[in-house]
């Protein structure tokens, strides 16, 4: 069993979970990810490792409650436990040898992104960020990045807080203003990692995505998370999760993702109704 | 006692194909007292018996058999547990009109003696009456570990455990069983009578350590410098699906097998209360394409969730792969056969949701290297089979991470680990077997390769 070492609300529908899992500790490295079952009954979902620390053979992950299991998940508290978690999965982000970088978070996909940047300024590149979040009451992290990276742009949609508009739109100013990176590196919505890819296509800049289509085990044993990239079929959770942005069919991938919607509401309903019903 | 010379074999009670095909509890319900004693009488208890030579492990039947005749169940059970250590399994599942009952001396005029059902009613007898706990052996003090906790590792870990050694099992997923309880639905293999092999593989000492990725979490070679493993078995199967790279195959609603059946099985996405969702088949069409136990078990999962299927296979009805049982249960139980058919491109609606699979029709041509004759395509043949699925089950293959992450271990072409004549890979003390080392096979294949690796195991480390 997998126990929660700390749990802290970042939004109420954002939440930072400390797992004790040393072995998974040991080896995490930024941009791979881990699957957890909540319990017994509960599917399989892949959720990026946030940050982990080797000594405490802790995992650090922050999961945004999106549907039953995300929902069933944020109703466990400090001390309980998880009933699986496997990992580290994926390939580990390419940070090395890089001058300069971009990196574009949107919403919880900053949490991802965080490891991520953070390994580009260890390895000695210039880092440069764009965030992006629905409005002021959702903005995550927003220190932890200033102190990693040497431009920092927070974007929200309605403009209540920093730069109003989208992250492509922030994106494209640095771009224009002369920056050259070696990479682009985009995670968040597939849908804003897909304009992400096609704003920078015009400028030849190296874009990579962190794909995150549904999986199961995890290990390339099942398919389901397969993607058209360049034509080719790939598994995102072993030739993955990051792959070259320019060359993911996107349309094919947002679909793939919505495959099993009306089972997810209809979950998501049961779920909650059945948390309600405790509470009374 | 009198030799039964009737030359059917008592057919198997089973559940109606019409209520059965609605549910997913066991079809094969296994013989009574009464046709178990029956049946045991047609064995002539030849002197030569073919029959164990067709069996890969040799398992000795007439012995068995005899015993059965004796009514000592249990004394029958020791016998087959000899050579065998998932007989509840390999009664149910081996495809024996291939191995043992091919061979069967009463199989030349009428049907063969029923082995594997004779072998299920003594192993469920067993599991049904025996109170022997299983001891814990003595220590020797050599710790092992096992990769994978399909039949061969299983098989290997049980071995080892009883020489006294002290072995772990590391598993990927979060259950032991590998395709037992993955792959191969309920309704064929009960996942209880697994969870009883893993239950006392535990009693005797055998840790199994689940969601372990090797290669991932923790390397062969860790495990071997900085844990004290002196010996490695690997028996990591074939669990890498292939697809036809067809035009349309990334759709929704295209499923590999083993996505299709790890949903069901090892999910339980049949369930109301399981949290895992499968598409909803009710009254939609599904095409498996494939011809194997696989494709067989995909189309009658897709049939109890309420599908009309169709098996798509290139080939004719006398080339199916398929054990001959499971492709009499699925046409019992309503499943359609298209075969001499390719699909060439699945095509899709404006959601990218499958709405159909184009195919041509094949006729068999001059026998290729395998034997079978070939499958030719029949020019200007195509049509369009109107699907709302399409489960590809064209077979699997070693997944490349254990290769990819061993220093020094090899592989041949179609990436299956190479081992000598005792289960030795190019790695001093990394053993392996099964599904790993040949390719897709079968159940009793892969207990036997666990077996060898045990004893070869134990002779090395005897030895230092
Ligand atoms: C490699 C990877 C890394 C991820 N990292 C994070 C992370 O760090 N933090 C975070 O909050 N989320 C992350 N996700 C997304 C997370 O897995 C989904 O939000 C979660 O599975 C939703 O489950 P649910 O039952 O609560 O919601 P549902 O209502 O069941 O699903 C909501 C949406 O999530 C996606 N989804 C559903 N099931 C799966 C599945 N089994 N695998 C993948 N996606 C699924 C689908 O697009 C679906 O429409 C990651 C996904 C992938 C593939
Ligand atoms: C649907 C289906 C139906 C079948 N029907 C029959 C039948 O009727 N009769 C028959 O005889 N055979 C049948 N087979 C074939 C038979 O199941 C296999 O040949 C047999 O299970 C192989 O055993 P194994 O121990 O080599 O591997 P597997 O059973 O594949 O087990 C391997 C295990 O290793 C784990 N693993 C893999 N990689 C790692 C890793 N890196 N770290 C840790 N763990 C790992 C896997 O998760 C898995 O649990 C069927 C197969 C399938 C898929
Ligand atoms: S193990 Fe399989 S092949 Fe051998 S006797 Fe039993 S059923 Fe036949
Ligand atoms: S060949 Fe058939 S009849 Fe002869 S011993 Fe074997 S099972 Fe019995
Ligand atoms: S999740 Fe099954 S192969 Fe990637
Ligand atoms: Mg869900």
């Amino acid at each position: 069993m997998y126990r929660i070492v700390t749990k802290t609300a970042l939004k109420p529908t954002v939440i930072l979970y400390e797992i004790e899992a040393p072995m998974v500790a040991k080896k995490a490295q930024p941009g791979q990810f881990i699957i957890l079952r909540v319990d017994e009954n509960g599917e399989r979902i892949p959720i990026t490792i946030h940050d982990y620390d080797r000594e405490k053979g802790t995992v650090t992950i922050i999961v945004q409650t999106v549907g039953a299991t995300t929902e069933k998940l944020s109703h466990k508290q400090q001390g309980d436990c998880l009933h699986d978690f496997v990992g580290p999965l994926g390939k580990p982000t390419e940070t090395e040898g890089k001058k300069k970088v971009c990196v574009v978070g949107g919403g919880v996909g900053c949490a991802i992104a965080y490891p991520v940047l953070k390994k580009f300024h260890d390895c000695g590149a210039e880092v440069h960020a764009v965030v992006g979040f629905k409005n002021k009451d959702v903005v995550i992290l927003e220190d932890k990045f200033r102190a990693v990276s040497s431009v920092l742009k927070v974007c929200t949609d309605d403009g209540s807080y920093g730069q109003k508009g989208l992250v492509t739109e922030a994106l494209k100013e640095l771009l224009d203003a002369g920056n050259v990176y070696d990479e682009i590196f985009a995670i968040g919505p597939m849908v804003m990692m897909k304009f992400v890819s096609k704003t920078t296509e015009p400028y030849g800049v190296p874009t990579t995505v962190s794909m995150s289509p549904i999986m199961i085990d995890g290990t390339g044993m099942c398919g389901g998370c397969r993607l058209t990239v360049g034509g080719e079929t790939k598994f995102a959770c072993v030739d993955g999760p990051d792959f070259d942005g320019h060359k993911v069919d996107w349309d094919l991938a947002v679909k793939r993702n919505q495959m099993y919607h009306d089972f997810e509401v209809h979950k998501h309903e049961e779920v909650c109704n059945l948390f309600k019903k405790e509470v009374k | 006692m009198a030799v039964n010379m009737r030359q059917d074999k008592n057919p198997m009670p089973s559940q109606d194909p019409n209520v059965r095909n609605h549910n997913f509890l066991e079809v094969a319900l296994g013989y009574t007292e009464e046709q178990a004693l029956d049946e045991a009488a047609r064995c002539l208890n030849c002197k030569a018996h073919p029959c164990v030579n067709g069996c890969p492990v040799n398992v000795r039947i007439p012995e068995f058999i005899q015993k059965i005749v004796e009514k000592d169940y249990e004394g029958a059970y020791q016998v087959i547990h000899q050579t065998s250590s998932l007989p509840a399994v390999c009664g149910r599942v081996c495809p024996q009109e291939s191995q043992c009952e091919m061979h069967c001396v009463r199989g030349k005029k009428g049907e063969a003696v029923g082995i594997g059902r004779l072998e299920r009613f003594v192993a469920d007898w067993h599991n049904a009456h025996s109170t022997e706990a299983p001891e814990k052996p003595q220590s020797n003090g050599h710790k092992v570990a096992v990769v994978g906790s399909g039949p061969a590792g299983l098989t290997c870990a049980g071995d080892l455990a009883k020489k006294g050694y002290d072995v772990t099992v590391y598993e990927a997923l979060h259950l032991a069983g590998g395709v037992l309880v993955y792959g191969i639905p309920e309704f064929r293999l009960p996942k209880t009578i697994v969870q009883k092999e893993v239950d006392g593989l535990k009693a005797m000492g055998v840790k199994v350590e689940t969601n372990i990725v090797v290669g991932r979490t923790i390397t062969i070679d860790e495990l071997m410098e900085e844990n004290g493993f002196e010996a490695v078995f690997v028996g990591s199967g074939a669990g890498l699906p292939m697809f036809m790279h067809i035009p349309g195959e990334n759709l929704k609603g295209v499923y590999s097998a083993n996505e299709f059946l790890t949903r069901i099985n090892l999910m339980k996405a049949y369930k109301p209360d399981s949290d895992t969702p499968i598409m909803d088949l009710k009254g939609k069409k599904v095409a498996v394409v494939g011809g194997g136990n696989v494709a067989m078990d995909a189309a009658r999962c897709s049939k109890r969730l309420g599908a009309e299927v169709y098996v798509v296979y290139r080939r004719g009805m006398e080339e199916l792969p398929a054990r001959h049982e499971e492709v009499e249960h699925a046409i019992e139980e309503g499943v359609i056969f298209k075969t001499l058919n390719n699909p060439v491109q699945i095509n899709g609606d404006e959601q990218d949701c499958v709405k159909s699979m184009t195919c041509i029709e094949m006729e068999l041509g001059e026998p290729d290297a395998s034997g079978r004759r070939r499958p030719v395509e029949k020019q200007g043949s195509e049509f369009d089979l109107p699907v709302d699925a399409v489960i590809m089950s064209l077979g699997t293959t070693p997944n490349p991470l254990i290769k990819a992450t061993t220093k020094g271990l090899e592989v041949n072409k179609k990436g299956c680990i190479i081992v000598n004549e005792d289960g030795l890979t190019s790695r001093e003390g990394v053993y392996a077997g099964g599904d790993a080392v040949t390719g897709a096979a079968t159940v009793i294949l892969a207990m036997g390769a666990g077996k060898l690796g045990a004893k070869s195991i134990d002779e090395f480390l005897s030895a230092k």
